[in-house]
């Protein structure tokens, strides 16, 4: 046994030595790159580490979501570009997913046209290179779009120029933040009546309009917080002084062109995931509903959309992975995003690698947090399975 | 038997005149309902309004190839297709000497002849490699020169089309062998190697491809020794493998996850060892069903090579930026992104077609 | 046999087809199909594949629609009028070759989400139904299950139950056995053959003519769209009218 033990013809010893042999080789190769950054750094007399976070960064930043001026730390323009990254891929990710399942419904619909017209549409947009898309937007609003004294004016207060939109909006007032607080108020609220109705449904049969109720209860309480604060309209409306606008709220063209360019190219493939999560449920399905005397919608609810949701959650998921990492394209167009923020901290620090670290770190643990909540969500879509 | 015993079987009627032909169509597809109807009126005015505009700027207004470029400035109400006409060559080759053009012709045509063969199963046998190495020599041989009376092209001068092209078909072809051994480690049951597979696959994954590129260009060089230096373009292209890498094994992780136990235990009982096993086995199954989505991501990697204008490269995207910087030529942006549009989405068009047409053909097969 | 001579109730009709025309494009699927069913009655309707016995069920219970002539049921016409369409389902029951059970529901849950959300029954009132009709198609110690965990026989008679839960006038069967492995068939059949004994209306789309023999009151033969021949199910396998009929019971009945 003890001989047999030590030659390489035993499954156990020889998988130990093939891994020996891999890690050993992953490490020498690992080793050999870091000893020559090291000496590299050496010679150019570039100091490793991250204090360098810490210094005066020293230039600005065209969009920013919290205060920051070219005095702050080096530190706080990565937290700033973090945060445009964030915000772009949240809207991104909400609009992209509102057009994909209108256009991926779409390209099911009995309608020829629509149908027609849904398919052209995926088929042109997911096969053009996203940053094309993305330079074609930028292009259009700032070459294609009139100069700022010859604004365009498609709607009463709206304005298209080459310096990005502007639009009106609501004058601060108090009551703005206590209708968000009413709006909370509503949601937990209708938390509560889904599951009154729910329960009262199980005792006496009475469905309740939970649809109508939800809708009734989000629109109007927040309406009546409005009313009780002397319904104020005032509205600060974009104005042309000297050579810009002032007042209303102005869209940069780098974020509506990254904005744009990636809600359409994720939404032709979101598109695509409904729909073939739409066609995985088997069509005897909804027949078997229909049989039974479940209405339209009662069979989309309560039996096509519970199996197709299973079928669509993964790939999108991985849609929205896609999205947040492509809005590094933001790079090329100048959107002030994570990524090119960190870029002009290399160029102005030479800390290369402590940079990409901290892009690779970012992106790493976004994805790792999107996927580890959607691997928590399936679990619970299957559970309702099995 | 009596009267009634010779049953005379009814005669096939046509059916009403409104369920079938154009006006059934119209109804069935069009008018079903209410909604229907009214959605439908609704494109059509739509289209009504869109397209005469769009066809007027296209084609009618629009200038031809040889007009000069003031014409083209004072009237922008149709299209100048004399930009392209000027700078179709620059966009094309990019700074590949102007005389020498054929060159990087003949490559493009060498690559969309390779993969067109590649398309057919008649050609998926271990010798089309060798077609392979020969006819990536000969673009070698094309692109630098240097021999057979060929003038020297250094490759900082490369660009456009062929750059495109042979970022992502060399990226493709390289990655490969190494995204196999990256996805039979990551089905491993040795802990060490599957963990080190799974690392690498998830951590390349994870990260945008811009990351990568940036790593490339600012990172590899602290990675050589001292006084060894790499050029952009190399670089570039390793980053393009490492990337290409960790997605193809994915594909092929799920071709080799739709291999049958059975399979396996055969090859097993048979005293294959695991080389055999999975060289003679599984592998030749798995990667005819990996094809699919190995195109599929071919798809991805061909449009993500237009990142490349990031770290200053010139491909089809960048040469067609670079020619709207010219001063005698400014503004001519959608002619610009509309040419190379068209070019992409040809490629990537043909290619998703072929890859849901051979999905089905394998399907097909597997279900006799 | 005793069943043939069974009287049903004279002009009691539940189910009446006048005349009814229905096309797949340019194929004529159904030709004037005239037919009668009485409140109570057992037809089994049989024919070769192709003929238009599933789609002659499927109009009634307008799953499919057809394009001449008229189908009443119990009073409804139907039309285009969705909500006769939906009046209509309630009352009649469907049992389809392939089960269609929903995957993502428990036995109990299948069974209980028509009455929930049609019949607007509560929810204990319910559940307590289904048990009784689960009882009574002998699976009820199933109940919790999902539908991917029960063999095709059990799925089937689950199915059947479901449909039993709406207390439905009618009930219709689309093939009920013939996706079913052989040593399932009998366990579905006996539940028909008791449900047959309870005085359902019933429209059975099968070949099983076994079953046809002992339950049916008549026994309707398709062929090519259109009814060929009709009767009591002695005269129907003894002494078959028609060249169509012969034909095809010899192949039916030969092996």
């Amino acid at each position: 046994m003890a001989q047999t033990r030590l030659s390489l013809n035993d499954p156990v010893t020889r998988g130990l030595f093939y891994q020996a042999l891999v890690i050993g080789g992953v490490v020498a190769v690992g080793w050999y790159l870091i000893h020559n950054t090291l000496t590299n750094l050496e010679s150019r007399s570039i100091a490793t580490g991250y204090s360098f976070l810490e210094r005066e960064a020293s230039f600005a930043i065209g969009e920013t979501l919290i205060d920051y001026s070219p005095a702050d730390s080096y530190g706080r323009a990565l937290l700033v570009g973090l945060l445009n990254t964030l915000k772009v891929s949240a809207i991104g990710i909400a609009l992209a997913t509102v057009l994909g399942v209108v256009v991926g419904i779409a390209r099911l619909s009995k309608n020829f046209l629509v149908a027609r017209l849904a398919s052209a549409y995926v088929e042109v947009v997911r096969n053009i290179p996203p940053l094309l898309q993305l330079f074609f937007w930028y292009a259009l609003i700032t070459e294609g779009m009139p100069a700022v004294r010859q604004a365009l004016e498609p709607l009463p207060g709206v304005f298209l120029t080459q310096r990005g939109l502007w639009m009106p909006v609501p004058l601060a007032d108090p009551a703005w933040k206590a209708m968000g607080v009413a709006f909370i108020a509503a949601c937990f609220a209708l938390w509560g009546v889904k599951r009154w109705a729910a329960a009262r449904q199980a005792r006496t049969g009475q469905p309740f309009p939970l649809f109508a109720a939800g809708a009734g209860l989000l629109a109007g309480v927040p309406f009546v917080v409005w009313l009780a604060y002397g319904a104020p309209t005032a509205m600060s409306v974009p104005e042309l002084r000297g050579f810009n606008f002032v007042g209303g709220v102005n869209l940069s063209p780098e974020f509506f062109a990254i904005l744009v360019g990636l809600t359409v190219y994720t939404s032709a493939f979101i598109a695509e995931v409904v729909r073939s999560g739409i066609l995985a449920v088997n069509w005897g399905q909804t027949e078997a509903s229909r049989a039974l005397g479940l209405n339209n919608a009662q069979a989309l609810r309560l039996v096509v959309l519970p199996q197709a949701l299973r079928v669509i959650i993964p790939p999108v998921t991985s849609q929205y992975l896609n999205l947040t990492k492509n809005t590094s394209l933001a790079l090329a167009i100048g959107y002030p995003d994570l990524v090119s923020i960190a870029n002009t901290v290399i160029n102005q620090t030479g800390q290369a690698i402590e940079g990409v670290a901290i892009i690779m770190g970012v992106y790493l643990s976004i994805s790792l947090a999107i996927s580890l909540f959607m691997n928590w969500y399936n679990k619970k879509i299957a559970l309702v399975e099995r | 038997m009596t009267a009634a015993a010779s049953h005379i079987p009814a005669p096939a009627e046509k059916p009403p005149v409104a369920s079938v032909g154009f006006i059934g169509w119209m109804r069935e597809n069009l008018f079903s309902s209410w909604s229907n109807a009214l959605l439908t009126v609704l494109i059509v005015w739509l289209l009504f309004k869109t397209i005469p505009p769009l066809v007027g700027w296209l084609f009618i207004n629009a200038y031809g190839f040889d007009t000069s470029s003031r014409v083209c400035i004072a009237d922008r109400s149709g299209a100048c297709w004399a930009f392209v006409g000027e700078k179709f060559r620059f966009i094309l080759y990019g700074t590949f000497p102007y005389d020498e053009h054929w060159r990087p012709l003949t490559t493009v045509l060498i690559f969309v002849g390779l993969l067109a063969a590649s398309c057919s199963r008649r050609f998926w046998r271990p010798w089309f490699a060798g077609v392979w190495i020969v006819g990536l020599l000969a673009v070698g041989v094309l692109m630098w020169g240097g021999v057979f009376g060929l003038s020297r092209v250094e490759n900082a001068l490369w660009g456009g089309l062929p750059l495109t092209i042979m970022l992502s078909v060399v990226g493709l072809a390289v990655a490969f062998p190494l995204s196999v051994l990256l996805a039979l480690g990551r089905r491993s049951n040795m802990p060490a190697i599957k963990a080190i597979c799974v690392g690498y696959i998830e951590l390349i994954r994870g990260v945008p491809l811009v990351s990568l590129l940036f790593m490339s260009s600012v990172m590899f060089p602290l990675f050589l020794p001292e006084g060894f230096t790499v050029d952009k373009l190399l670089r570039a292209q390793v980053a393009f493998i490492l990337f290409a890498a960790a997605y193809q094994a994915e594909a092929i992780r799920g071709g080799l996850q739709a291999i049958p136990k059975g399979q396996y235990e055969a090859a097993d009982a048979l005293g294959l060892s695991y080389w055999q096993k999975m060289g003679k086995i599984i592998l030749p199954q798995a990667l005819t069903i990996s094809i699919p989505p190995l195109v599929n991501t071919f798809i991805a990697f061909f449009k993500d090579t237009s990142l490349v204008i990031i770290i200053g490269l010139f491909d089809l995207l960048g040469t067609a930026k670079a020619a709207l910087t010219d001063p005698n030529w400014r503004g001519f942006f959608l002619e610009a992104y509309l040419f190379i549009g068209l070019i992409y989405w040809f490629f990537c068009y043909s290619m998703s077609k072929y890859s849901q047409w051979l999905e089905r053909s394998l399907h097909r097969g597997h279900a006799r | 046999m005793q069943t043939a001579a069974r009287r049903l109730p004279e002009g009691n009709e539940i189910i009446r087809c006048i005349g009814v025309n229905k096309w797949y494009g340019e194929f004529h699927v159904l030709r004037n199909i005239d037919l009668n069913v009485a409140r109570g009655e057992r037809i089994v309707i049989c024919g070769p594949s192709g003929s238009g016995k599933s789609t002659l069920i499927r109009c009634i219970n307008r799953l499919e629609e057809h394009q001449k002539g008229h189908i009443v049921v119990d009073g409804i016409e139907l039309t285009g009028n969705l909500k006769n369409i939906e009046l209509v389902r309630r009352d009649v029951g469907m049992v389809f070759q392939h089960f269609n059970l929903f995957p993502h529901l428990t036995v109990l849950e299948n069974c209980t989400l028509a009455p929930i959300w049609v019949r607007r029954q509560p929810k204990a009132e319910a559940e307590a139904t289904a048990m009784k009709f689960l009882e009574r198609v002998q699976i009820a110690n199933q109940a919790k299950k999902y539908p991917g965990q029960l063999s095709g026989g059990q799925q089937q008679r689950v199915a059947i139950a479901r449909s039993l839960c709406m207390n439905p006038k009618i009930m219709l069967f689309d093939e009920p056995t013939s996706a079913l492995d052989p040593e399932m068939v009998k366990e579905v059949l006996d539940v028909m053959i008791g449900l047959a004994d309870s005085g359902m209306t019933m429209l059975v789309v099968t070949h099983e003519m076994g079953f046809a023999k002992s339950v049916a009151d008549r026994v309707i033969f398709m062929d090519r769209g259109e009814i060929v021949e009709q009767n009591t199910p002695q005269e129907f396998f003894t002494n078959p009218q028609s060249e169509r009929t012969r034909l095809f019971l010899s192949q039916i009945l030969s092996h």
